[in-house]
This record gives C-alpha cells, sequence and structure tokens, in this order.
C-alpha cells in the first residue's frame, strides 16, 4: 500500500508516493537526495540522523516518512545560504575543530539549533547534557563542546 | 534494519481510531510517539500488520487542570510534560522525573500514552503512574472505563487493556499537602536505561511523623515494583536516620526483583537501590518538612 504525501523540506514543498514502511531517515536520502542526514544506528541511539520536524529535534530514524505528510521539516542542508556563508553553528564547529570524521556532525547540529535557541548561554555541564543523546565516536567530545560554547557566544 | 511492509491508517478522530480498533483487534498496533515500537520494527522483533496512527488525533493531546485533578491526553508529548506549569505545581515528582526520560530528541516524539501502554520495567513513565495514585481511562466502540495504575500494568511489556481497547487519558490526583517528593536514578550515561531507580513520596502528619510513603522502583522486576512492606515500616514514624536505613535494607533486600543485565548485576542493583532509596526518602523528608 503506498500513499502520496506533501511535506516541505528546508523550505520547498515536495510531493512523492511512498511505501508506509519507509522511515523518513531513508526518505530524505534516497528519495530527496539530501545526504547531509546520517543514518547511523538506525534504532534511535546514536542521533545522526536527527533532523528537525516542525522545528523540534527528532530522530528521523524513528518516523516514517508517511507521518510527515504536511509538517516541515529542516536537515542539515538547511542551515547555510552557500557554502561560503555557513551558519555560525557550523563556522565555530570549523574554528573550533568540532569534528573529525564528520559522521556525526549533522546530527549534532540539528540538535544544538533548538539547545541553542533555548538556552542561548548555557554552561559546560549543560551543553555536555544537551550532547549526550548524540554518539561521536571519534570521541572529540572536547572540541564540540568547545565549538557549541563558541557558537552560543556568536550567536547570542 | 528496515521495518517489515504494514497497511497503515491515519485517521483524526477517536472515533475513527475506535472503529478501526474494533475492525482490526490485536493484528492492529497503535503508533503514538514510536520511540519504542519503530526500533523494535527496525529490528523486526515486532511486525505488525497494520499501524494506526494516533499522531493526527488532535483531540488525544491535551495538559489540564480540573477540580483537583490534572488530565493528559494519551498522545500528550513527554516534552510538553516536561514545561507544563501545572504539572509543576500539583505533582512536582512527574516535573523532577521527565528529564530522566532518554533525550530531547525522544521527549519531542515520546508520548505518556505510548510508555504508559508499553509497560516497559525500566522506564519512567510507569513507574511514575503507581507512585502517583493514576488512574487511567481507555475506551473501546461500546464505552469507556477507568482503572487504577495498579490494575492497569500486568507484566512485562503487558497491561489489562483488551485488544479492542485504546488508551485516552491518564488523571492524576494532585499532590497531598505536606508532600515531599523525589525522584533519582543510576544510569551508565545521562539518558541510557538506567540500573536502577525509585520515585518516592512522603506525606507527613501535623506532628511531623510520615503519615504515608512511596517507593515505587524502575528495571527492578516484571513491571513497576512498590515496596509496600517498607512503606507501612515508614508509616506512622518519625523519620530517622536509623529508620531509614531499615526501610531501604528491605525494599532493596526483600521487595525488588532485580534481573541483573550487562552493565549491572543483581547484587549492584540492589545496592543501587538501598543507596536511592536512602537518598530519595531524606530529600522528600526535607521537602516535606519545607512544605509544611
Amino acid at each position: 500500500m503506498t500513499h502520496t504525501i506533501t511535506l516541505t523540506v528546508n523550505g520547498q514543498k515536495y510531493t512523492r508516493t511512498v511505501e508506509a514502511r519507509m522511515l523518513l531517515s531513508d526518505f530524505i536520502r534516497h528519495e530527496l537526495g539530501l545526504t547531509g542526514t546520517h543514518v547511523g544506528c538506525e534504532h534511535g541511539v546514536c542521533g545522526a540522523c536527527t533532523i528537525l520536524f516542525d522545528g523540534e529535534s527528532a530522530r528521523s530514524c524513528l518516523t516514517f516518512a508517511v507521518q510527515a505528510d504536511g509538517h516541515e521539516i529542516t536537515t542539515v542542508e538547511g542551515l547555510a545560504k552557500d557554502k561560503d556563508n555557513l551558519h555560525p553553528l557550523q563556522q565555530s564547529f570549523w574554528e573550533a575543530h568540532g569534528l573529525q570524521c564528520g559522521y556525526c556532525t549533522p546530527g549534532i547540529l540539528m540538535s544544538m539549533i533548538p539547545f541553542l535557541k533555548q538556552n542561548p548561554n548555557p554552561t559546560e555541564d549543560e551543553i555536555r547534557h544537551a550532547l549526550s543523546g548524540n554518539l561521536c565516536r571519534c570521541t572529540g567530545y572536547q572540541h564540540i563542546v568547545d565549538a557549541v560554547k563558541l557558537a552560543s557566544e556568536k550567536m547570542r | 534494519m528496515k521495518p517489515a511492509s504494514f497497511d497503515y491508517h491515519a485517521p483524526n478522530t477517536i472515533e475513527e481510531v475506535l472503529d478501526l480498533k474494533h475492525q482490526y483487534g490485536d493484528d492492529a498496533k497503535f503508533l503514538a510517539g514510536g520511540q519504542s515500537l519503530v526500533p523494535a520494527m527496525n529490528f523486526r522483533i515486532v511486525q505488525p500488520s497494520i499501524l494506526i496512527d494516533l499522531n493526527r488525533v488532535n483531540e488525544l493531546s491535551y495538559i489540564r487542570e480540573d477540580k483537583n485533578v490534572i488530565r493528559i491526553g494519551a498522545m500528550a508529548r513527554e516534552r510538553h510534560l516536561e514545561f507544563d506549569s501545572s504539572i509543576k505545581k500539583h505533582t512536582p515528582l512527574l516535573h523532577e522525573a521527565v528529564p530522566f526520560i532518554a533525550h530531547p530528541q525522544i521527549r519531542n516524539r515520546g508520548t505518556i500514552g505510548g510508555s504508559v501502554v508499553n509497560a516497559d520495567p525500566a522506564a519512567e513513565l510507569p513507574v511514575l503512574m503507581l507512585a502517583l495514585n493514576a488512574r487511567l481511562k481507555a475506551k473501546n466502540k461500546s464505552g469507556e472505563r477507568w482503572m487504577d495504575a495498579k490494575d492497569f500494568f500486568a507484566g512485562m511489556f503487558t497491561t489489562s487493556l483488551t485488544p479492542d481497547e485504546v488508551l485516552v487519558e491518564v488523571e492524576l490526583p494532585f499532590s497531598e499537602k505536606n508532600t515531599g517528593w523525589s525522584f533519582m536514578e543510576v544510569a551508565p550515561r545521562s539518558g541510557d536505561y538506567a540500573m536502577m531507580g525509585v520515585a518516592t513520596l512522603v506525606t507527613l502528619d501535623k506532628n511531623k511523623k510520615c503519615k504515608s510513603a512511596k517507593l515505587v522502583y524502575l528495571n527492578a522486576g516484571d513491571g513497576p515494583v512498590e515496596a509496600f512492606e517498607a512503606e507501612k515500616l515508614l508509616e506512622g514514624a518519625v523519620l530517622d536516620d536509623k529508620l531509614i536505613e531499615s526501610a531501604a535494607s528491605h525494599a532493596s533486600e526483600k521487595e525488588i526483583n532485580p534481573f541483573g543485565n550487562i552493565h549491572a548485576s543483581i547484587d549492584f542493583q540492589r545496592h543501587l537501590a538501598n543507596l536511592l532509596t536512602k537518598k530519595t526518602l531524606k530529600q522528600a523528608l526535607q521537602r516535606a518538612v519545607k512544605e509544611n
């Protein structure tokens, strides 16, 4: 059984026909070709597939694409205007060396956007707590924490 | 890591939900927040042939005060419980415990009804339902019924809902006067499943004696586990360190039944239960005195 859905991704409307079992993460990557959203564990633990669902961070691997019908999704591609104009959060990750292999980075960025909006001046403890839903297997957490701190200063 | 195929229904009203569930019974599973169901489907541990998505049933999503209770629709998100001012004021135990549920990314989707119906012994919300004397309302095509939390949970991942019923509302009585609360758990990392946790309430009488106490544990048996005997030890007495010590020993040695897992042996879980019982009782007592 297939379903025709219309949703907004990074401000652009898309209509596609999908099977009910298609995960939102696969929809974003395979149907829309937006491969910035990464797929790590596919059971909600690693956080690599984190996107914004109506402005709130969520695991795209734990949502079916059909559930996003009529909703608004933001992926990491929606952050920067172009490659010369990075979002201040991205710029901070660049400047503070907040990534090694980069696999976890899109998920971390999409978790930190609502976090910094809600808490514009976080302590290091609060940043670490907010990062706990995203795993970095390079284990470069110190620089990620530095990057988020830097971003909070830039975005204030 | 892809779910098996299924037929998908996304009704807009409770009436449509009940019709579908009446028609399909056990073949159909409800999709609430999906934060436990979808991982299980991705692993193909669960392969429902029909999913009834409750996310478009707006009438199931509310939190409101009604005389001396709080009414919470089954599809209220955990993130909404976390920031709700009525919950903070009238059921401070719930307010304190919700941030322990996984991560914000999960709480943004996860719902109170989904977690309660999933009845995972390691989850926070079933424990809180028991500790807070919640009542749960279920509906089917022929009517509705209320259940006390203690009758609702029926074992590991099992509730007393029948195949044609849907949970629609959770009712929480306001916290009694002179009541202190405390929720604590120990997890390997923030947001992970806890190795042990306890929800504790202490209500004092005029003479500062314990009028009633609640001790409910997670990951301590095949559902939320209440330590009735330890509660009885505390009731009617002045809560000094010695009594708190013996209640903690009794609950952790005699009343809980943890299974142990890769992160914690049974002995370690009992040890944690002992420590957490003492710590939460002391904090709850302190808060009850302050409320007095």
